[in-house]
């Protein structure tokens, strides 16, 4: 039997995946890959939530794909800023990119 | 139309004259003149107005008129302006009236020159507002508001010649001697409230009759007593007034011979209940007195500045109204304070005439002056006279009066104080008359009569000083002594033989004068020498400055130190030491913000980490 | 109900692929890889009964933001290809912050007493949820529209470069 456990716990370990892409890669395309699977991860949350707790409303649903609308959109603008950065400074790797500070 | 309704417009003149000159008239001088002075005849005509319903009327010391309207209410404390009329309040109010006019009149000649003509007028307006607000005061609080401005005008006008050094901390030595006066006022009048929850002079008069601790009013009598030792220049604090002559000379007739320093004396008169109570502070304000006025005439006999001479005059002559109402009785003080308003404003006014003529105050620069400068010689030898306590003019029935009620009361000691400060008296105003006015001309001085602003205003004081006293002589009856009293009118009977020996006393006075500095029987420069310590002493008034500059030196300026050590080492310390704290902090935590976006992404998760971690705990029941 | 091997089966392949996103030093390989977790996630909403949103998966992540980030590789990366993708400095540390959270949420979700419902989800998703967007959330539904709008002018903008008109 696979219950509401199961798929919440699936998402954890994606969204942790994820995170961890994100933390630990030097290419910001990497980077980006790592917050989509933490996105998806949240997606796989609201669905089960969706199923297991209210499957007679369409709240869950709805709400992913918001977060699909937003991910695409944070996805597209991402990558611009990249190649934007990319054709500043010839480079992808976030270790480089230190200009966030003082 | 009851003038009495009224009186509190009195007050309210001056004010608005203050406010006008201020304001509007400042650029114009003459205009700025009459301001003041119609305000000023406005109010002598209301103040005579209310003295002669006074004395025309039932109300006496026991029934005085008061009404007031709130000022200051919160819960607890409810404070009034007032009005309250008795014959001590009208007598009060004539005087000051009477000699701000004058003064006010002359020093459209005197000042005519002066590049502040309007300012000094603005501050005489703001004084007189002060000093009248003061004496119609009803109750404690307004006193000591009207005390303080009071002070605040003394101060002002003291520093009037601010670009002078001298004036600057002349002014400032006033103003800080005050202050340490009216701290011990202010806290007696405070000690008062606490205890009878009143500042009412009424109230308070009430209250105290049925007080039974005299250990608490000897306190607070003694505390309220600063304040007058600072205002009318009482040893210790006396070391201002002589100072204060800084100020222009109408001003140190108004104010620093004439009324303001009269404020003390005023409110001893004012407040005398209390102290008949405390007769312990009694005692101490008798010898305070009668001390200072021993003290200041025998500085008086050496001085060569003609203010100076006439300062420590009034310190003398204040000294005596101070012992007077020691001893007992307000109205011999009262009396004396009004006589010598007019003679001293007589003396000082003459004074700043010869200066005005002479453009020196050193009394062996003058000489010879009687021949050029009639009026003002012969109205100062009338104040000089005067305040010598010669028959029959004013100063004569005032000391007299003082005398006997001394004598009367027992103090035998302070009575011979009184007689020898009558002699010293006497024989310093007649040296300054012989050297200045009848001596020989000692420099280059082409003196000249003053204007008519100048000597009408000397004449009228003139025959004010010959005949104001015979509203107090002891064969008048209804006289001075029926109207101003404290418990029960004490009509002396007049005293054949303590008159005739005053008079001998003063006579011997100018006599010494004379042979010295008249006829020249003996060489005062040879005294001098022979005398050489005792005059250094008193030329040097006692080396008191010094000895207050040594104690400020040494003892207040390394409380002060010690103070600032504390205030630099340890309150900065502790408020640098935090920002110094901070900063070292920042200067380390800089490395922080390493400004890589993936560095700042793992603090915040681990940072979530344990945040949830901490808020989990009890859910997850310790794990 | 689905048959728990096809969870397990599914979950295999959505966890290894993702590991191996992460894992692999040439980021092409990465990107194929999350096209295989985006479809492994796609078939996770089908076992949720979700068929529009596994559908939307497949159309949006799988074709449009995999291909977008194939672009992204291919237009900046330079040098060696096959260590394109390597790991920061936080390789030890981001590990361990991840882990910890996976714990800490792992430990929360098997904690949690949820309150589960037993009405049936509906047979076809698309109806409900179109009726959903377009009455109760038709305002949040119109702001992803000038979402997407603003987002797609602002990455022409950003990509386009600046001052040089083409």
């Amino acid at each position: 039997m696979i219950t509401l456990n199961h798929y919440l716990i699936l998402g954890a370990v994606l969204f942790c995946i994820g995170l961890y892409g994100a933390l630990a890669k030097r290419s910001a395309v990497a980077v980006l890959m790592g917050i989509e699977l933490m996105l998806n991860a949240v997606n796989i949350n609201l669905l089960a939530f969706n199923r297991f707790l209210t499957p007679d409303k369409m709240v869950g649903h709805v709400f992913a794909i918001f977060v699909i609308v937003v991910a695409a959109a944070e996805v597209a603008v991402g990558l611009a800023l990249v190649i934007n950065i990319y054709r500043d400074r010839s480079t992808t790797m976030v270790d480089d990119f230190d200009w966030l500070k003082w | 139309m009851s003038w009495i309704d009224y009186a509190w417009l009195i007050p309210v003149f001056p004010a608005i004259a203050f406010v006008l000159i201020v304001f509007v008239t400042k650029k114009v001088r003459m205009l700025s003149a009459l301001t003041a002075i119609v305000a000023m005849v406005l109010s002598l005509i209301f103040s005579l107005g209310v003295l002669f319903q006074v004395l025309g009327s039932h109300i006496t010391m026991e029934t005085p008129v008061e009404y007031s309207i709130p000022w200051l209410s919160v819960p607890g404390v409810h404070i009034t302006a007032g009005v309250l009329i008795d014959p001590l309040t009208a007598v009060m109010l004539a005087v000051v009236t009477i000699i701000a006019l004058l003064v006010e009149i002359y020093s459209v000649g005197y000042m005519a020159d002066d590049e502040g003509f309007s300012r000094f007028f603005a501050y005489l307006s703001l004084f007189t507002f002060s000093m009248l607000g003061l004496v119609v005061a009803n109750n404690y609080f307004q006193m000591f508001f009207f005390w303080e401005l009071v002070g605040l005008c003394s101060y002002l006008l003291i520093g009037f010649y601010f670009y002078k050094n001298s004036a600057a901390d002349a002014n400032k030595k006033a103003f800080i001697t005050n202050r340490v006066a009216d701290f011990g006022f202010m806290l007696g009048i405070f000690f008062l409230w606490l205890v009878f929850g009143t500042f009412n002079f009424q109230e308070l008069a009430e209250a105290i009759h049925h007080y039974e601790n005299v250990g608490f009013l000897t306190l607070a009598a003694i505390l309220v007593f600063i304040g007058p030792v600072g205002k009318s220049a009482q040893f210790p604090l006396h070391v201002w007034l002589p100072d204060a002559m800084e100020g222009p000379t109408p001003v140190s007739a108004l104010i620093h011979a004439a009324t303001m320093v009269a404020a003390g004396v005023y409110l001893l008169a004012r407040g005398f209940v209390l102290f008949h109570a405390a007769p312990t502070a009694l005692l101490v304000v008798a010898y305070i007195g009668g001390f200072t006025s021993l003290f200041a005439a025998t500085i008086a006999i050496t001085q060569d500045d003609i203010k100076r001479i006439l300062a420590f005059s009034t310190l003398s002559q204040l000294g005596y109204m101070v012992m007077a109402i020691g001893v007992g009785s307000i109205t011999a003080g009262m009396f004396h304070l009004t006589t010598h308003a007019f003679f001293k404003a007589l003396l000082f006014l003459g004074a700043g005439s010869a200066i005005h003529a002479v453009h020196s105050n050193s009394i062996f620069d003058m000489g010879g002056l009687y021949k050029k400068m009639k009026v003002t010689t012969w109205t100062f030898v009338i104040g000089a006279l005067a305040l010598a306590g010669i028959f029959p003019l004013a100063g004569f029935w005032s000391k007299d009066e003082i005398l006997l009620v001394t004598k009367e009361a027992g103090f035998t000691g302070l009575y011979v104080i009184g007689s020898f400060v009558a002699f010293l008296t006497a024989f310093y105003m007649f040296r300054l008359i012989f050297i200045a006015f009848f001596g020989e001309k000692h420099s280059d001085h082409h003196a000249h009569e003053s204007p008519l602003t100048m000597t009408v205003p000397l004449i009228i004081l003139a025959v004010f000083s010959v005949f104001v006293g015979f509203i107090g002589a002891p064969f008048v009856e209804h006289g001075f002594a029926s109207l101003i009293y404290f418990e029960h009118p004490h009509h002396a009977e007049p005293d054949y033989g303590l008159m005739i020996t005053s008079t001998i006393i003063a006579l011997a006075g100018i006599g010494l004068a004379w042979l010295l500095y008249g006829k020249k029987a003996y060489d005062p420069e040879k005294l001098k020498q022979r005398f050489l310590p005792i005059w250094t002493l008193l030329y040097n008034k006692y080396y008191i400055d010094e000895v207050y500059q040594w104690f400020f030196d040494n003892v207040v300026m390394n409380i002060g130190a010690a103070f600032k050590w504390h205030d630099r080492k340890v309150i900065d310390g502790i408020a640098d030491g935090f920002s110094a704290l901070v900063r070292a902090t920042g200067a380390r935590l800089r490395f922080v913000q390493t400004g890589n976006l993936q560095t700042y992404a793992l603090v915040l998760f681990a940072a979530v980490v344990i945040v949830v971690l901490w808020m989990a705990v009890p859910a997850l029941g310790g794990m | 109900m689905t048959n728990p091997v096809i969870f397990w089966l599914i979950a295999l392949v959505v966890i290894v692929s993702g590991l191996m996103v992460v894992l692999l030093k040439n980021i092409v390989h990465s990107a194929l890889f999350l096209v295989v977790t985006f479809v492994g996630v796609s078939a996770t909403y089908v076992l949720l009964q979700a068929d529009f949103l596994a559908a939307v998966q497949i159309l949006v992540y799988a074709g449009a933001v995999s291909i977008l980030l194939v672009f992204g590789v291919m237009l900046t990366v330079r040098g060696d290809i096959k260590s394109s993708n390597l790991f920061n400095r936080h390789k030890l540390s981001g590990g361990v912050v991840a882990l910890a959270l996976f714990l800490i949420v792992e430990r929360i979700i098997l904690k949690t007493e949820w309150v589960l419902s037993k009405n049936p989800a509906p047979e076809s998703t698309v109806g409900p949820i179109a009726e959903a967007m377009l009455t109760k959330f038709v305002i949040p539904f119109e702001v992803a529209a000038i979402l997407l709008l603003v987002a797609m002018v602002g990455a022409i903008l950003l990509a386009k470069g600046e001052g040089k008109p083409q």
